[in-house]
């Protein structure tokens, strides 16, 4: 299987603090990654690393085939990104939004046409494309976050905590529209505090302060453990973490 | 550059979308500009005069009618003796107090010379320091007059009297609004164009857009390029609007060309865009902005000669304010309205802005990391 996530011993400290300790994983092409732990393990740091959005301390890794040191000019045309903020403008309208990402990602007019109905209608927001953005309701506003972070087509794509806060419908709605892309080949790396949504992704990892504890599929992981959901698995793992919450 | 056209698209969308910012934008500084140069004056009027006049002749009642009839001094009371005078300045119902003593006239005949006791309130500074003057003045006025009836022509040569015929070049009748309202005008741009580029970019990291930004491959150049010139636009209608209303209310407009005053406000604008910019990238929060571009403001309005002469401050001072765009706009405005200077006369002052201007900018590119 072709790796498009690959670190090495990725780290980042912050003076004495090790937020994010010798990571080494792959993530292959068209997988559904999960990347658990509990608050403050490290998860958004080792995250943001990967996004080129901060300089790794020490270690290597590269991202769709880019060096996360010096390409990530090239990183950032190849993924998507979706923060624990929600990051679309609210005094923007739903069409707008989709048409100004697009546009800096260097989408053509007619491009940003076809991929604004494409994605309003996978939506179900064609009547929505004229409202502003701040009156959507959350859950509304996480799918077309999601939607809008793949408008350029990106290799892999990057959900922190995507659906904190949303409720369990609009949940399951979220990871349907996570399945179809993964189903179209993107990679796609998701961080999460829901042990169902844990469940749904192909493998899963768990930090617990600042270091990766394990690794695999759901079923294997909790063979390893010997209990019957992620739950237990996460809860095994992480009632040892010496880290205080954020 | 396709990512700037969709930068800007979305910047001035943003904009027009915000009633409430257009609204305090435009309307705020423009009733400011209307009211301000009439109430902000240096010129004092109206200063609370008490007199203990000891002598009660026809010339201390001459006198009383010169000082009360120059338009500067309104008398509030006529008191017995010195001490209910200093009680009127101690209860802040006088200004200035003056005393003409007993005898005053028949001294004044006599021997040609008498002293008038003058008390000033000097806790308004300005205000003590312009009383005092207009009174000297209207008193040696007096004391001309006095010479002319009753003093005989000296039978040989007078003595040489030297008299001073100041004439004003650029501003013949010391027209106030000529300096007031140009200095309105360039502080309301300063704060204008200071706030609101500093606001719009922590706005972004507030709201956490400036994360979703930072993923994707613009260039850093284009994202604050595309901050900036709406900004520029902006600033350039207000200042137009500005100029408008000083020629409608106060008939104050540029002896010199509208191209040079353009030239001179782009660059102006450069530089100041460029400092708002630069304060954005070391804050986090709209409220840490507002802080720093509150000190800022403040030492520019002071010390960039707008109000206050340059010339008179300290050395320390002069070259802290030549590092300010304000003081160089300013100074490049006052020239262009009352004078005409052309391109070449303001030259140094364009140049400084650019300068300065330049060095912002590049620091605020610098300072401003997609990464950390």
């Amino acid at each position: 299987m072709e790796a498009v996530i690959s670190t090495n011993k990725l780290t980042k400290r912050f003076g004495q603090f090790i937020a994010a300790n010798e990571l080494t994983f792959d993530v292959y092409k068209g997988e559904i990654f999960g990347f658990l732990g509990a608050n403050g393990a490290g998860k958004t740091t080792a995250m943001r690393m990967l996004c080129g959005l901060s300089i790794p301390s020490s270690g290597a890794a590269t991202i769709a085939g880019f060096d996360v040191y010096k390409q990530t000019e090239q990183i950032k045309k190849n993924i998507g990104y979706m923060s624990q903020k929600f990051s679309l403008y609210e005094d923007l309208t739903v069409a707008e939004n989709i048409r100004f990402y697009a546009g800096i990602y260097g989408l053509k007019i007619p491009e940003i046409k076809a991929k604004t109905i494409e994605l309003l209608e996978r939506l179900g927001m064609m009547n929505e494309a004229k409202k502003l953005v701040r009156e959507l309701p959350l859950g509304w506003k996480q799918k077309l976050a999601f939607s809008v972070s793949l408008v350029h087509s990106p290799k892999i794509v990057f959900l922190d905590e995507p659906t904190g806060g949303v409720d369990p419908v609009t949940r399951r709605q979220f990871w349907d529209l996570i399945y179809y892309a993964a189903d179209s080949g993107v990679t796609v790396f998701v961080t999460t505090h829901y042990m169902d949504e844990a469940e749904y992704c192909n493998r899963v990892s768990i930090m617990v302060d600042g270091v990766i504890e394990a690794l695999d599929s759901p079923r294997n992981l909790k063979r390893q453990f010997e209990v019957d959901s992620m739950e237990d698995v996460f809860y095994k793992l992480a009632r040892n973490a010496k880290r205080a919450e954020q | 550059m396709r990512s700037l056209y969709f930068l800007l698209e979305k910047e001035f969308k943003q904009m027009f979308r915000s009633k409430g910012l257009l609204r305090t934008l435009f309307i705020a500084p423009i009733i400011q500009l209307i009211l301000m140069p009439m109430a902000a004056n240096y010129s004092v009027k109206n200063i609370s005069l008490v007199i203990v006049d000891h002598d009660h002749s026809s010339f201390s009642r001459q006198l009383i009618t010169k000082v009360t009839a120059s338009g500067h001094f309104r008398l509030e009371a006529i008191c017995a003796n010195t001490e209910a005078a200093l009680k009127e300045i101690e209860l802040d119902k006088a200004d200035i107090a003056i005393e003409i003593p007993d005898k005053f006239e028949q001294g004044l005949v006599r021997e040609g010379s008498q002293k008038i006791n003058v008390q000033v309130n000097a806790i308004e500074g300005v205000k003590a320091g312009l009383a005092g003057g207009y009174l000297s003045a209207i008193l040696s006025d007096f004391n001309a007059e006095l010479r002319l009836h009753w003093v005989q022509p000296a039978r040989f040569e007078p003595a040489p009297v030297i008299s001073i015929m100041p004439i004003n070049w650029y501003n013949k009748f010391m027209n106030y609004y000529l300096f007031i309202v140009p200095g309105i005008l360039v502080n309301l741009i300063t704060g204008i164009g200071i706030m609101q580029a500093a606001f719009n970019l922590v706005k972004e990291k507030e709201m956490g857009t400036i994360e979703q930004i930072n993923v994707t491959p613009i260039k850093k150049q284009y994202f604050i390029l595309g901050k900036l010139l709406p900004f520029f636009v902006l600033s350039i209608v207000i200042f137009t609007v500005g100029l408008m209303i000083g020629y409608v209310f106060y008939n104050v407009y540029p002896v010199g060309s509208f191209l040079t005053m353009y030239v001179s406000l782009f660059a102006f604008l450069f530089a100041l865009l460029g400092f708002g910019l630069l304060l954005s990238t070391y804050s986090e929060t709209q409220q840490q902005t507002m802080s720093l571009a509150f000190f800022f403001l403040n030492v520019l309005n002071m010390m960039s000669g707008l109000f206050t002469s340059i010339e008179s401050m300290p050395q320390w001072a002069k070259i802290l304010s030549g590092c300010f765009p304000v003081s160089h706009f300013i100074k490049a405005m006052r020239m262009i309205m009352l004078k005409g200077s052309s391109l070449s006369d303001i030259s140094f002052h364009l140049w400084s802005m650019l300068g300065v201007g330049l060095v912002f900018n590049t620091w605020a590119i610098l300072n401003y990391r997609k990464r950390s």
